[in-house]
């Protein structure tokens, strides 16, 4: 198990959520530090989405702390998360795909220059700054104002991510970012989150795709039905043993009987049926 | 430029360049203004010599566009906010009510007649607005039921206190000049392509329009809150979350169309002298076909204020255009329909080429 002496920038300790009969999440533990990505590894229904939302502002516990910098939080709105320095990536974007991305990188946050009525939103610094901090993490776009709907789904994240770490961002909670990508384009998007580490930020990732949670953690935490089976460093923990702990081999040995299974009755279904037309027209 | 250099430094086989043809077409208001060089080219050709070209042809459908520009401008904006407000016809009918009402009947100063139906514009606009963003309901339900309940007040007030339908006087009541110079006053030329003294008005109504639509275009493209009406009408959930006060916006944006048909309405009444309870049916959807002709996508977060203004510059040149060329006026309505259908087409055309992913 985890034994380092650690200074977390985000921690919950024993945390549940019910969602009235259902126990949605049961007595959750885990933190993350500065410059490091914790992996939140876990099956559908294991709990992420509820953990994810509970960190961002969205849920509060039934149970548990919620500390951050060690002091305990109460988070009313996604906003005092953000005020806290926490923010969230979510699977869909939260992006405008019809506006520019200077325009997406800067909505509800828009530079000003001039004052009174002269007030007003300072495009050219909005295009400047994107283009700059969108290159600082190694993300070439061809041009601010292109509409965000032409750029590809992992690009899209990317800037996304580029603009949580411009506005502050101390914990980066990526909600699945990798899951709709092909291989190419998730490759791009670990890179940017190994340049966000880099650069200090705390990064909870949230994956149900071992592959990709083993290419860039650096601490693994898996879920399952709602509780934590352990947080582990990357040399505690094989891919394999990862992988098995996410699903259970167990749960795996018997799908792969039930596939198993399919196929032979697939097969003495279509023997059957080439009986029966042969007994019909032979 | 930092920005040429970088593009020099590294080579990128998905970097391509951007023609500034596809530029050109990626702005909303493109199809509009080409499409107005093309009625008028048209307009030009069957009707070049029936008095079209003249400067009074001219200022004659300038005033009928200047009219549903105004309109059409505001309800621009709420449209890429991603509303609709189909009240707007009937608020032109009440707030133009009011101030015959009160100046006529009553002998107040026009002007505090004016600022009256101004302060019930905007009520009226907020309640809309509140309606809207705290029933969830779609504006289309909401504004239709302000559409007939405003007509229906306005009509049935009207004939509580005046026993009548149609209030004239209105050159009579206290305060007229100046406000007349404001709203109703026109500039006179001498038309040269007459071989008589006449002269070709340019009512001051033009100059609102081109107000109008330089104030929203600023808006929409240069302020804070212009960026939050494409963000609310694109995602309201994103702007949200991103805090964007997504309904205090949408408020204003009802606010603002109402205001518009006040305007509108203040025009009408002191150029013609009265007001009817039935003044501006249906301009609601006279201003939505401008803005939609102006390249605004009708689901929201897409759109211009000065597509909005040519595209009612298309509708007020093919609408007196006709009566140039000679053709029965009640094909007018035909003409607009098509347009309106043809001009989706070639906007989402246009969007799609200019905007595709590689």
């Amino acid at each position: 198990m985890d034994s380092r002496p650690h200074n977390p920038i985000l921690e919950v300790r024993d945390i549940s959520k019910y969602f009235g009969t259902v126990v949605a999440l049961n007595g959750v533990s885990m933190h993350v530090n500065p410059a490091e990505v914790m992996c939140l590894l876990g099956d559908n229904g294991a709990g992420k989405s509820t953990l994810i939302k509970l960190l961002a502002g969205v849920h509060r516990q039934d149970k548990g702390e919620y500390l951050v910098n060690g002091k305990p939080v109460h988070f009313n709105s996604p906003r005092d998360a953000l005020e806290h320095g926490i923010a969230t990536v979510y699977q869909d974007l939260a992006m405008i795909p019809l506006m520019s991305i200077a325009r997406n990188f800067f909505l509800g946050s828009e530079p000003t220059t001039g004052r009174g009525i002269f007030r007003r939103f300072d495009v050219r610094a909005a295009h400047r700054i994107a283009r700059e901090e969108l290159e600082k993490m190694g993300i070439d776009i061809r041009d601010p104002e292109q509409p965000v709907g032409t750029l590809s789904g992992g690009e899209r994240q990317s800037v996304a991510i580029a603009r949580a770490v411009y506005f502050g961002a101390k914990v980066l909670i990526l909600d699945e970012p990798t899951s709709a990508l092909g291989v190419k384009q998730a490759g791009t998007v670990l890179r940017y989150v190994a340049q966000a580490r880099a650069r200090g930020i705390a990064v909870i990732f949230i994956t149900h795709n071992p592959h990709h949670a083993y290419s860039i953690g650096d601490r693994f935490t898996i879920l399952k039905r709602g509780r934590t089976l352990g947080t582990y460093t990357k040399d505690e923990l094989s891919r394999e043993e990862m992988v098995a702990m996410m699903s259970g081999v167990d749960e795996l040995e018997r799908l792969e009987h039930e596939l198993r299974e399919f196929r032979d009755q697939d097969a003495q279904r279509l023997a059957d049926a080439i009986h029966d037309e042969e007994e019909n027209y032979g | 430029m930092a920005s040429d250099s970088t593009e020099m430094r590294r080579p990128d086989e998905r970097v391509r360049r951007i023609s500034p043809m596809t530029r050109l077409l990626r702005r909303p208001e493109f199809g509009a203004i080409g499409g107005a060089i093309l009625v008028w080219l048209i307009f030009a050709l069957i009707a070049g010599n029936r008095g079209f070209l003249t400067l009074r042809g001219t200022a004659n459908y300038l005033e009928v566009a200047a009219q549903l520009g105004i309109l059409a401008v505001a309800v621009s904006l709420l449209m890429i906010g991603g509303e609709f407000d189909l009240s707007v016809g009937s608020m032109i009918g009440a707030t133009g009510m009011i101030i015959a009402v009160l100046s006529v009947q009553f002998g107040w100063n026009i002007w505090v007649a004016i600022l009256v139906a101004l302060v019930f514009a905007l009520a009226v606009g907020a309640l809309n607005g509140l309606l809207v963003t705290r029933t969830r309901l779609p504006s289309f339900i909401i504004t239709l039921g302000s559409l007939f309940a405003i007509r229906g007040v306005t009509i049935g007030v009207t004939r509580l206190v005046t026993g009548r339908t149609q209030v004239g006087g209105i050159k009579e009541t206290l305060g007229y000049d100046s406000a007349s110079t404001v709203f109703a006053s026109a500039l006179q030329v001498l038309d040269p392509s007459s071989s008589r003294v006449v002269y070709a008005n340019f009512p001051i109504s033009i100059l609102w329009w081109v107000i109008v639509a330089a104030v929203a275009t600023y808006i929409l493209l240069r302020t804070r809150p212009g960026n939050w009406i494409f963000g609310i009408g694109g995602d309201p959930a994103a702007a949200r979350n991103v805090g964007v006060p997504v309904d205090r916006m949408k408020i204003l944006l009802f606010m603002g169309t109402a205001a518009a048909a006040w305007l509108v309405a203040t025009i009408q009444v002191l150029s013609v002298g009265s007001a009817d309870t039935l003044r501006g049916e249906q301009r609601e959807f006279y201003a939505i076909i401008a803005v939609v002709i102006g390249g605004t996508l009708l689901t929201g977060g897409y759109g211009s204020a000065i597509g909005a203004l040519f595209g009612a510059l298309i509708v007020g040149m093919v609408q007196q255009g006709i009566v140039f060329t000679g053709i029965d006026s009640d094909w007018f309505l035909v003409f607009l329909g098509a347009m309106l259908i043809v001009a989706v087409l070639v906007n989402n055309y246009i969007r799609k080429r200019a905007s595709e992913a590689k």
